[in-house]
């Protein structure tokens, strides 16, 4: 999901509970013709998807299977090819490192600019918000391709500043690493930080004041005020970062294609890897359902949190 | 001393923030000979627009373009009626089931989208919807639907049922009540979802790359951003106007409409 589409979780309200209502309405034919299209769009685009990705991982689909057909059920052969293979681990060990790089980056960095907003005088508040909405909307394609362009070895604006003209950054496997860390924590923060700073103010100055006057450090006064209120929303953003981070694919795939060498290979780039690139459909879906099964730690407890506001 | 600090820390971040775009513009203008330049100017000294041109008049520009805004206007039209609908029978109806039909909307809010590439290119494939712009409407179109379904239903909410239902005992028909009294409320519901939708669709890489496979005048402007390089090389001015030209729309429309939903949407997020 690019930057700019990571919306904010949308305000939940109740309804009104009107006993009456119930029921009148139950028996109603009405709610169900309501929802029938969201249902059966979600079964067609989602929950099929799914579904056949889980079936193709348990059969034997190569290109054969892909022109004609057929396909051949192996049971959990493609897993245990996967499990027992060194490059799965690998794999799965850097993209470990690489969500945990990205999201301490981003939820340290956005919680310092929060800070920071707040402090700040109303000019240059207004100023640094705007930044931070302008590179929030800035595409994801359009940021990579300038990204391109800020690291490119002779003429980029990166190396004449570090006086390192001619370095390449996209042929050594840990720089192209970091190139990628930058370009998506700079692509991450300004929801974080606008978030952040959004709960932020909604914590009475009064709070803030009576602290200091009790002789609280800056520093206290974070970690005694602010982060036990803010709490709800840290753990928010930092599940939606970890989500965000762990199948972030477009990045990567545009500017290393996950090389050099697969140092920047990461789960989502190497199921894509091994379908369309090898052709081996059924062990990039088992690689998918591996995805799916981890995402769901994370989505698990955030669905929790969600439901837990609407009960 | 510590204002100072503050204020400096805050101008290293603004540059930090807003540079790559700005660098991104200034090359757009500056003839190549400046980009080519040992020292790079930061200002464009000798403006000018060829590298607009050399974009624009790339081969398929103008099909991309359309392409483009035919996907992205058809994913948030569809999921915003789709999603009224939803919506309203969530927010005002009670009914069995409702409880489990929220906690799948919840669910595919998180969906994993990227882990579904694959199996998306066989099932396109087999129902013959490889290279179809319909099926990447689809697609866009669920992508953005459960975020949609969750905003409309949290604006419906907002809603008084009492405003409903003196138009209701004013002998307005559900109908009639729903698109004259409803209706005009929801519009910045509407506006947010819309702007999601319109961002998510125009934006969207993975599922182009993955679906758009043979026939590349059905491609968006994504994909032709990410291959411009292929045919234009070391032209660095005219692919950063590409990259202009395509984030304009987004810039545009998320900051006039981030200023009347924005406090909608951060509402949200405090309250999530």
């Amino acid at each position: 999901m690019p930057a700019a589409t990571r919306a904010p979780a949308p305000p939940l309200a109740r309804t009104p509970q009107q006993a009456r209502r119930r029921a009148r309405r139950r028996t109603s034919p009405w709610p169900y013709l309501l929802i029938a299209p969201a249902v059966v769009a979600g079964v067609l685009l989602l929950l099929y998807p799914l579904i056949r990705a889980g079936v193709i991982s348990v059969q034997h689909f190569r290109m054969g299977e892909l022109i004609r057909g057929g396909a051949t059920f192996v049971g959990l052969d493609n897993y245990r090819e996967l499990l027992t293979g060194e490059e799965f681990w690998s794999v799965l060990l850097r993209t470990a490192v690489w969500t945990a790089v990205n999201v301490v980056l981003i939820v340290g960095l956005s919680t310092g600019v929060a800070l920071m907003l707040l402090r700040l005088g109303r000019r240059m508040r207004v100023a640094l918000m705007s930044a931070l909405a302008l590179a929030w909307a800035t595409p994801i394609i359009a940021a990579t391709t300038i990204f391109q362009w800020l690291f490119q070895s002779e003429l980029g604006i990166v190396n004449w500043l570090l006086d390192i003209r001619g370095y390449s950054w996209f042929a050594d496997g840990g720089a192209m690493f970091a190139v990628l860390v930058i370009l998506v924590v700079w692509q991450s923060v300004p929801f974080a930080a606008l978030t952040l700073y959004a709960g932020l103010t909604t914590i009475p100055v009064e709070l803030f004041e009576s602290a200091r006057i009790d002789g609280g450090t800056s520093r206290q006064i974070f970690t005694k005020v602010v982060f036990p209120i803010l709490r709800p929303m840290f753990a928010l953003i930092t599940s939606l970062e970890v989500i965000w981070v762990f199948k972030c694919f477009p990045q990567i795939w545009v500017l290393s294609q996950g090389g050099p060498d697969g140092a920047t290979t990461t789960l989502p780039v190497y199921a894509f890897k091994i379908a369309r690139v090898l052709h081996r459909y059924d062990l990039g879906s088992a690689v998918a359902v591996v995805t799916v099964v981890i995402l769901a730690v994370a989505l698990v407890a955030n669905l929790r949190r969600m439901l837990r506001q609407e009960s | 001393m510590r204002k100072a600090l503050l204020n400096g820390a805050a101008l290293v971040t603004l540059a930090l923030t807003i540079f790559p775009v700005y660098w991104m513009v200034v090359t757009a203008f500056k003839p190549t000979r400046d980009i080519q330049s040992d020292t790079p100017s930061l200002l464009p000294v000798n403006p000018t627009l060829d590298h607009f041109a050399t974009a624009m008049s790339a081969e398929g520009f103008w099909s991309y373009w359309r392409n483009s805004l035919m996907v992205t206007g058809a994913a948030v039209l569809l999921a915003l009626v789709v999603s009224l609908l939803a919506a309203f029978a969530v927010a005002r109806l009670r009914w069995r089931g409702r409880g489990v039909f929220v906690v799948a909307v919840f669910a595919a809010q998180m969906a994993p989208w990227e882990a579904l590439l694959v199996p998306m290119f066989i099932i396109a494939r087999d129902s013959d919807l490889l290279d179809s712009l319909a099926m990447l409407s689809g697609v866009y179109f669920m992508v953005t639907l459960p975020f949609t379904i969750v905003t409309l239903r949290g604006f419906l909410d907002a809603v008084p049922i009492e405003v409903e239902e003196a138009a209701l005992v004013d002998g307005a028909t559900r109908f009639t009540a729903f698109r004259r009294v409803i209706f005009p409320l929801l519009a910045p519901g509407l506006m947010a979802t819309s702007l999601f939708g319109f961002i998510t669709a125009w934006n969207e890489f993975s599922f182009v790359n993955v679906l758009i496979i043979k026939d590349q005048d059905k491609r968006t402007l994504p994909v032709w951003l990410s291959t411009f390089r292929d045919v234009y090389g070391t032209d660095w001015g005219a692919t950063m106007a590409a990259a202009t030209l395509f984030a304009l729309p987004v810039l545009v429309v998320f900051l006039f409409l981030q200023r009347r939903v924005g406090a909608g949407m951060a509402a949200g997020a405090v309250k999530g």
